[in-house]
C-alpha cells in the first residue's frame, strides 16, 4: 500500500466494494491521510471509535497505521452506523510477541456500504492477532470485511485468527468478506471463518412465546450477535455504551 | 378459559388438525396423548401462534378473546405459556436478561409497572429453587450447554417466573430421568395447580401423569380428539396401546 496521492477506484482490489459516488467526489488529501500509532515495547494502547452521526455526509474513511513493538498490545474497537459510505482501514505491524485485538461492527440500512479493511503484518516471531467482525445489514446495504494477514519469513509461532459473521435482516441486504493469507513461515497458526445468515426465526418465536415483542426480540438477538466483537473489551462501561449506541442504529430496521 | 371449536390447521398445505374441539376450564388439568404424527405438537404451536402453522378453519377463544387474532407475544401477555418440546438455545443472551425483559414486556402490555432488577432476582431465585436449579444456571446463556433435562427444568423455571394463567406443555417429560421427572411434576403442581389456572399436558407416556394428575385425558388421532376420559384412560392407553383404545 502506498501513500501516493491518487484517488482509488472500485477497480482497485481493496476498494472494490466502495461507494463509487463517494470516491468520485472524495477529497484527495483526506482519503490518503493515515493516522499513525506506535505502541512502545511491552505497552498497551487501545482505541474505541464509533461513527454513528453524519447521516448527511457522503462518507468517511479512517485509515490507521499501527506499529506494535516487542511484547506490546494494540486493541481497536470500531462501530460503523452512519453515512452512506464508511470505511475503516487498519495496517498493523507486529514485532516479536506483540498482539493485535480487533473488534468491528457494522450496522446499516438503506444503500449504505460499510467496511473494514485490515492488513496485519506479523513481521517477527511469536506475534498473535485476533480479529472479529460482525455485520448487521438491512435495506439494500452492504457490510464488508477484507482482511489480509501476512506472515513474513521467519515469523515462527505466529498465531493469527479472523472471524466474520453477517446477519442480514432483510432480503436485498448483502455482505462480502475476503480473507487473504500470505504465509512465508512454516510453524504458524492462521485461522479464518465466515458465515452469513438471517435472523434465527426459531429463536424469535421462542422469545415471542415468552412475551417479547418482535422489536425487543430482534434487539436482544442483534445485541448478542454483535457482542462477540467487543467481548475482549475489558472496560465494562465502555463496552455497554458502544453496544447501546450501536443498537440505537437498529431504530429504522424492520 | 380456553375453548377450541372445530379447529383445522395445515403446514405447507398439508392438513394436520382436522376439526379439533376442546374446552378447558379454570382449575383443570388436561392431558392429550396420541401416536406420533397425530398433531399434538401442531396443536401446541397453533395455540402459541408459530409462523408457518396456518389455521384454515374453526376458532379458539382464550380468556374471552379471539386467540388466533393475537400475535405470539400478545398471547403470552394474556397469560398463555408454551413449554417447548425442544427449548431453543439463544447464544449471547443470559436467562436473567431474557426472562426479565420478557416478564417486563408482559407487565407493560398488561399496564403493570416493571419489576426492578432486585425484585426480579428475588423472584427468579425462588422459582429456580422450586425446580432445584442453581441460580448460577440462570446467569448462563439461554439453554446453551444445558442437558436435555436441564432445558426442561429451565422451561419450568421460566413458567414459574412468568406465572401464566394457562400452560400448554409439549412433552415436558421427554428427556427427564426419574428424579428430574418428579421435580418437574412437583414444579408444575406448585406453579399451576390453582383454582384460577389450567394446564394442557401433551405427552406420550403415563409416567408424568403419576405426578401431575389430570382431570381429563384425551386421545388425539389424525388431527382430532377421538376419545376422552378420566385419569384411568391414560393407564388403559399405556397397557393396551393407542390403536386398541382409539379404534
Amino acid at each position: 500500500m502506498t501513500d501516493l496521492a491518487i484517488l482509488p477506484t472500485t477497480r482497485d482490489e481493496d476498494w472494490r466494494y466502495a461507494d463509487s459516488d463517494f470516491l468520485a467526489s472524495a477529497d484527495l488529501r483526506a482519503i490518503n491521510h493515515w493516522r499513525t500509532i506506535e505502541v512502545p515495547v511491552g505497552e498497551t494502547r487501545a482505541e474505541l471509535r464509533a461513527h454513528f452521526a453524519g447521516e448527511a455526509e457522503l462518507g468517511i474513511t479512517d485509515r490507521l497505521r499501527v506499529l506494535v513493538r516487542k511484547g506490546g498490545r494494540f486493541e481497536g474497537y470500531y462501530a460503523l452506523g452512519g453515512s452512506a459510505y464508511q470505511r475503516i482501514e487498519l495496517e498493523v505491524t507486529l514485532e516479536d510477541g506483540a498482539h493485535f485485538e480487533f473488534g468491528g461492527v457494522t450496522l446499516g440500512g438503506g444503500n449504505k456500504a460499510q467496511e473494514f479493511v485490515t492488513r496485519v503484518i506479523h513481521s517477527q516471531p511469536n506475534g498473535t492477532s485476533n480479529q472479529i467482525v460482525r455485520a448487521v445489514q438491512w435495506g439494500k446495504s452492504t457490510g464488508n470485511f477484507l482482511g489480509r494477514i501476512e506472515v513474513v519469513r521467519g515469523a515462527q509461532k505466529t498465531d493469527a485468527a479472523q472471524n466474520f459473521r453477517a446477519l442480514l435482516l432483510e432480503r436485498g441486504a448483502s455482505a462480502n468478506t475476503k480473507p487473504e493469507l500470505e504465509i512465508f513461515a512454516d510453524d504458524v497458526k492462521c485461522a479464518h471463518g465466515a458465515a452469513i445468515g438471517a435472523l434465527d426465526e426459531t429463536a424469535a418465536f421462542y422469545m415471542a412465546a415468552r412475551g417479547l415483542p418482535p422489536e425487543a426480540a430482534k434487539r436482544l438477538l442483534v445485541q448478542a450477535f454483535i457482542g462477540d466483537a467487543f467481548a475482549a473489551l475489558k472496560d465494562d462501561a465502555a463496552r455497554e455504551s458502544i453496544l447501546d449506541r450501536a443498537l440505537e442504529q437498529l431504530g429504522d430496521a424492520v | 378459559m380456553l375453548k377450541i371449536d372445530n379447529l383445522t390447521a395445515e403446514i405447507d398445505g398439508k392438513t394436520i388438525l382436522n376439526g379439533l374441539s376442546l374446552s378447558i376450564n379454570a382449575g383443570e388439568v388436561h392431558a392429550i396423548m396420541g401416536p406420533n404424527g397425530a398433531g399434538k405438537s401442531t396443536l401446541a404451536y397453533v395455540l402459541g401462534g408459530r409462523p408457518g402453522y396456518e389455521v384454515t378453519g374453526g376458532s379458539v377463544s382464550f380468556m374471552g378473546k379471539d386467540l388466533l387474532d393475537l400475535e405470539p407475544h400478545e398471547r403470552a401477555a394474556l397469560g398463555l405459556f408454551l413449554g417447548f418440546q425442544y427449548p431453543v438455545e439463544i447464544p449471547g443472551v443470559s436467562n436473567v436478561q431474557f426472562l426479565r425483559e420478557s416478564l417486563n414486556s408482559q407487565r407493560k402490555a398488561r399496564g403493570e409497572d416493571p419489576l426492578s432488577g432486585g425484585d426480579f432476582l428475588k423472584l427468579a431465585r425462588e422459582k429456580a429453587g422450586l425446580l432445584k436449579m442453581d441460580m448460577e444456571m440462570l446467569k448462563r446463556q439461554v439453554n446453551v450447554g444445558f442437558s436435555g433435562g436441564e432445558k426442561k427444568r429451565a422451561e419450568m423455571v421460566q413458567m414459574g417466573i412468568l406465572d401464566p394463567t394457562f400452560a400448554v406443555l409439549d412433552e415436558t417429560d421427554s428427556g427427564l430421568d426419574i428424579d428430574a421427572l418428579r421435580i418437574v411434576g412437583d414444579g408444575i403442581n406448585a406453579i399451576m395447580r390453582k383454582a384460577d389456572k389450567a394446564v394442557l399436558l401433551i405427552t406420550h407416556y403415563q409416567r408424568l401423569l403419576d405426578y401431575v394428575k389430570p382431570d381429563f385425558v384425551h386421545v388425539l388421532a389424525a388431527g382430532r380428539i377421538v376419545k376422552t376420559g378420566g385419569a384411568e384412560l391414560a393407564h388403559q392407553l399405556e397397557s393396551e396401546g393407542y390403536e386398541a383404545v382409539a379404534a
